[in-house]
């Protein structure tokens, strides 16, 4: 018996690799990217980057219908891509396991909005485990795949930010698999696999059939339990939120649920015929609350504990301590200024986002670093919504104001592209919407900390791989008119804008510069540059960029600026914009 | 729990950047090894661009939640002076405080829009609470390496905490890559004293 210290990411890793997974895949989005990365770095399978979430878990079903076991992991939000395969490999099932990782982000840390996705399990129909920490998640992990292979249905494994980037002491030990994988086959079977009308009326009873024995499984399985103390008050609770209970809440009995859908009636029955008050506490979505009254418990839930953001063992004190009597959380701040997350120093984005903001255009946004142009002194995003909707925002805008041409762009990272920006390019040429496009390619999937991508000519070893040409591909699509500008020229930069925001036919610019935090950055590191003092008007254009390397002495508005040569990356934006060349290399 | 279990809670703040995922890392790696259960909790992804980073590090013979819940903090470790004086609300009045002098100006300071609080030590210290300054790049460039401040600072909560200096060095040893090692036991060495 080995302790280690292990997140939930490493510990689904491990956990998959002992359970003998053949093919792991997987697009990155916090909290979730780890989960790969590791699988990938541990070996012994394959490991691949997919485009998307919706081909990560076609990628994987492939595998599992010719017997063999897979993973497709994914946050939140990338359920809602892949949900379309999702819903309908309930009714196929599976021949090897498939575990489908979806890991959530309530308080919306990394995320544009914070989705409960324990509804995708029931809506689904789709049994869904919730673990607590590490050492539960290796543990559920294990075990996901055979009981996907027994009841023959995916499996989803349910974690949140602090389940997925929490590390907690696990003691890992010798495995037996208590159900080994079964013999990969490739057989027809179109009963079981051709979802045509006449097959799936028959699989969606078989589906409620199968719900129906993974209930009565439920009813008796280790994965849930009842910790009994006293019996005034007993609390139903999974995932990280059972911690802050034990923690909050040492008197209370606790049922805990491991396996969140589908959920036991007659142990939930059961637990509160021991206690005199039950509560329910869970992050986000009353969903268990609203499955204890749907069978008829007295229950609290969401009147004691908020719908929004994360809690910890704090809300649950308060919750029980004060019910009506809560002060409302004060900032205290006090007078420390905000820190907003920005764009890095010689971040490739700065240049062409400088322009945008002073040309004062609509910029329909998209997912990735970029979307931080939003804050000050940028402010040069005005949509986002999902990936791959900024393209299709500005055709729409462009639809419906043929007498304005001109008056927005989008814009959209490489990754986010090729993850679901083709359809939309296409669109735009297939109704020629004369729509202009900035692809803002940094060569990674930066946001979630630098991954490759089909875009990146490598793969999630970091071996060279086939890499899109994009000029090939766009003027596949149909657009004539495909741009390829440095990202640190400025001057290329804003002629090729306006040639292409006028141009009355669907263009596209790539903007090309490497992410800063690229390790094997092809971009050379120049000389830092320096602000000449005795030149220098304190105009202030040089700050409008928003690099953290540049700024005035003492934080006084009076003082002119000054650049820290420690930080510079030599990019050399604030030369290209000082009107007075106060700015120059140092020697 | 009795009074006696309740678990050690560490804040380790700083700004994306300066190694504060790192040290939170070190630190449990520590506590782990001494037979401690340790739990550790931050946010990854959009926030560490330039943003506060915020780690939980929890410790004692049983820790439930990975979160600690305001006003219970026991140890501040700060990288970075506005980011420790905004994490005051955090502590209990018996809570010391381990300061690094550093200053990272947020955007709305660097224009010169938002004054910098330059007195934050002062101000903690005004507070009431124990209060350890430490000239993180001062001494970590005295260890031959400036971007070893982090360690200069966990060598300075090393001296606070219930483990030996053994257990600490050894843990530099196998966490770090060889060629920085022994950089990091300097910086660790001089932090201790501090």
């Amino acid at each position: 018996m080995k302790r280690v210290l292990l997140s939930g990411n490493e510990a689904i890793a491990r956990g998959a690799i002992d359970a003998g997974v053949s093919l792991a895949t997987a697009y990155p989005g916090t909290p979730s990217t780890e989960i790969l990365e590791n699988i990938a770095r541990l070996g012994g399978t394959k490991a691949m980057w997919a485009p998307n979430e919706k081909i990560a878990v076609e990628f994987a079903s492939g595998a599992c219908f010719s017997g063999h076991r897979a993973l497709a992991a994914m946050k939140h939000v990338g359920v809602n891509v892949a949900a379309d395969p999702i819903f309908t490999l309930a009714y196929t099932g599976v021949k090897g396991g498939l575990v489908i990782v979806t890991a959530d982000d309530p308080e919306l840390h990394s995320s544009q909005n914070e989705q409960d996705n324990r509804r995708y399990a029931s809506f689904a129909r789709i049994p869904m485990l919730e673990p607590s920490d590490s050492q539960e998640t290796l543990e559920f992990t294990r075990l996901a795949f055979g009981l996907s292979e027994r009841f023959d249905i995916p499996v989803f494994l349910r974690t949140t930010t602090r389940v997925s980037h929490g590390k907690t002491v696990v003691e890992i030990d010798q495995w037996q698999d208590p159900s080994p994988p079964v013999q990969p086959s490739l057989e027809k079977d179109p009963r079981k696999y051709v979802m045509v009308p006449v097959h799936a009326r028959l699989k969606h009873v078989d589906l409620e059939r199968r719900i129906a024995v993974i209930t009565e499984y439920a009813e008796t399985s280790p994965l849930n339990r009842i910790e009994m103390a006293g019996t005034e008050l007993g609390v139903v609770t999974s995932g990280i939120s059972y911690n802050y209970v034990r923690e909050a809440l040492p008197d209370a009995s606790v049922l805990k649920l491991g396996l969140v859908f589908p959920l036991p009636t007659q142990l939930i029955h059961h637990f509160a015929s021991l206690c005199r008050r039950i509560i329910v506490v869970e992050e986000l979505e009353p969903y268990l609350e609203e499955w204890l009254a749907f069978i008829g418990l007295r229950v609290e839930g969401k009147s004691l504990i908020s719908r929004f953001g994360e809690i910890d063992a704090g809300t649950v004190i308060k919750a029980m301590a004060a019910s009506g009597d809560q002060a409302p959380e004060v900032d205290a701040d006090g007078d420390v200024p905000q820190r907003p997350p920005i764009m890095c120093v010689g971040c490739p984005h700065r240049g062409i986002f400088h322009l945008l903001s002073k040309r004062k255009i609509f910029v329909a946004g998209d997912i990735g670093c970029y979307t931080l142009a939003v804050a000050p002194p940028l402010n040069a995003i005005h949509t986002t919504v999902c990936m791959g909707a900024g393209i299709n925002h500005a055709a729409g805008i462009e639809a419906v104001h043929d007498e304005e041409h001109g008056a927005v762009v989008a814009v959209i990272g490489d990754s986010t592209f090729l993850h679901s920006g083709l359809g939309g390019v296409l669109n735009m040429a297939f109704n020629e919407i004369p729509a202009t496009v900035i692809i803002l390619d940094n060569l990674t999937t930066a946001m979630t900390g630098r991954q490759d991508h089909p875009g990146s000519g490598f793969d999630v070893h970091g071996n060279r791989t086939r890499q899109v040409d994009w000029e090939v591909l766009l003027q596949g699509l149909g657009v004539e008119h495909v741009r390829l500008v440095d990202a640190y020229d400025l001057k290329l930069l804003g002629e090729t804008l306006e040639e292409e925001i006028k141009r009355n036919a669907p263009s596209v610019i790539v903007v090309r510069g490497a992410c800063m935090l690229l390790r094997n950055r092809p971009v050379k590191i120049e000389r830092p540059y320096r602000i000449d003092a005795e030149i220098c008007t304190n105009c202030g254009v040089c700050l409008s960029l928003g690099c953290p390397a540049i700024s005035r002495r003492n934080a006084s508005e009076s003082e002119k600026p000054e650049i820290d040569g420690a930080q510079c990356t030599g990019c050399e934006l604030c030369y290209q914009v000082c009107r007075f060349e106060a700015i120059s290399e140092i020697d | 729990m009795a009074a006696d279990d309740r678990p050690t809670n560490i804040l380790v703040v700083g700004v994306g950047g300066q190694g504060t995922i790192l040290a939170s890392e070190l630190i449990c790696h520590v506590l782990m090894t001494a037979g401690y259960d340790v739990k550790k909790s931050e946010v990854h992804g959009m926030s560490q661009r330039g943003g506060r980073v915020e780690s939980h590090v929890r410790f004692g013979r049983k820790v439930f939640s990975p979160l600690i819940v305001r006003g219970e903090v026991d140890y501040l470790v700060g990288f970075e002076m506005a980011e420790t004086l905004r994490s005051l609300q955090w502590l209990h009045s018996g809570a010391k405080v381990l300061a690094d002098t550093k200053a990272v100006l947020p955007y709305t300071s660097q224009v010169g829009e938002a004054p910098y609080p330059f007195d934050a030590l002062e101000r903690i210290r005004q507070q009431g609470y124990e209060l350890i300054v430490v000239e993180g790049e001062e001494i970590a460039s005295r260890a031959g390496d400036v971007r070893t401040a982090n360690i200069v600072l966990i060598g300075a909560l090393a001296r606070l905490l219930p483990v030996d200096r053994k257990v600490w060095e050894g843990a530099i040893r196998d966490n770090m890559p060889k060629k920085f090692v022994d950089t990091n036991l300097r910086a660790f060495g001089l932090g201790y004293e501090v």
